[in-house]
């Protein structure tokens, strides 16, 4: 009975207050564990597990140093099959009136999912677009990362957290880069 | 193997959080970038508080991880170019797929497979990045 409780309070959306903490702990988890928080790297390690070193000097490094972060990935990927199956909230996400009329005039319908399956439902690979979107996407994400030395969870979380005066540089670029795809590039693409 | 298994199991526990907060949400996202909620920016702005009061006392206190070894914390070199560039490339990727690196793997989980597409271009993009890097300003 009072599993179930507890089951129904956590399936609920969690609020901002409870999450930023959350994820603040996970931080100080791999810091306690003598890590540090960055999920991009694991691009640069992937791609030096597939060979990449053999060609381009920046894939060579001690890789084999960074295998905790691949298990943390994988960790992830179950993490999120866990909260969809088993933790799912009841009811269709609650997303703003304003941005909902916003991406209806983008032509982009909201459906209550976690992300539009108009963009990332397996329909989209009947389509040129429907490919290019992801692919585009994740090339900008990968390179910028890179090219940025972090991520939202390097920079923001913990570089911010650590007062760095480059990752506040670099979470300024990721918000004017946000802002520049949204308001002047959405309305080209949609 | 023990080793193996706190990382997984933190993991684990980030997928649930990143999920169960909508943060992984490219909805959310839009709703971010559009000003339209303060959700987003009640959560990383928690997170960093939260993130800058502890990882104070961490080093106040001179507190050790779990091996023993005392907790430090490696300070970046200070570039504008590689920063801000970067960024605002990263930023472009993030507002068009609604998910930095982490979200994206958590949205593989929760049944999104056209995240091998995302994953796919963000390791070509990385490769494309071990390539020009030489040739970009930092």
């Amino acid at each position: 009975m009072l599993l179930m409780t507890i089951l129904d309070y956590i399936r609920q959306p969690w609020p901002w207050y409870a999450s930023g903490p959350a994820i603040a702990a996970i931080m100080l988890l791999l810091v306690f564990f003598g890590r540090s928080f960055g999920v991009s790297s694991n691009f640069r390690t992937i791609c030096s597990l597939a060979g990449a070193g053999k060609k381009v000097p920046f894939f060579q490094f001690d890789y084999k140093a960074q295998y905790w972060n691949l298990l943390f990935l994988a960790g992830a990927v179950a993490g999120g099959f866990i909260a969809s199956h088993w933790l799912s909230s009841p009811g269709a996400l609650q997303l703003s009136a304003a941005t909902i009329r916003d991406l209806q005039a983008l032509h982009i319908h909201f459906d209550g999912l976690t992300a539009p399956s108009q963009l990332f439902g397996s329909g989209v690979l009947l389509t040129a677009k429907g490919w290019i979107i992801p692919v585009a996407g994740g090339f900008l994400v990968g390179l910028g990362s890179r090219y940025a030395g972090g991520c939202t969870s390097g920079h923001a979380i913990s570089g911010l957290s650590n007062l760095q005066l480059p990752s506040l540089i670099a979470v300024t670029g990721f918000f004017i880069g946000g802002l520049i795809m949204t308001h002047l590039f959405y309305p080209l693409i949609f | 193997m023990i080793k193996s298994i706190r990382y997984i199991l933190t993991g684990i526990l980030f997928g649930i959080i990143m999920s169960k907060s909508e943060a992984v949400s490219w909805y959310r996202i839009q709703e971010m970038f559009r000003f339209q909620s303060f959700h987003m920016y009640g959560i990383i702005g928690s997170a960093v508080i939260t993130g800058i009061i502890t990882i104070f006392l961490i080093k106040r206190y001179g507190l050790k991880d779990i091996n023993g070894t005392t907790i430090t914390f490696q300070d970046k070199a200070l570039q504008w170019k590689r920063y801000f560039t970067g960024g605002i490339i990263f930023g472009l990727g993030w507002a068009l797929t609604g998910a930095c690196p982490g979200p994206i793997f958590v949205l593989l989980g929760q049944g999104f497979p056209v995240m091998l597409l995302v994953i796919a271009g963000a390791l070509l993009g990385t490769y494309t990045y071990g390539v020009i890097k030489d040739r970009l300003p930092h």
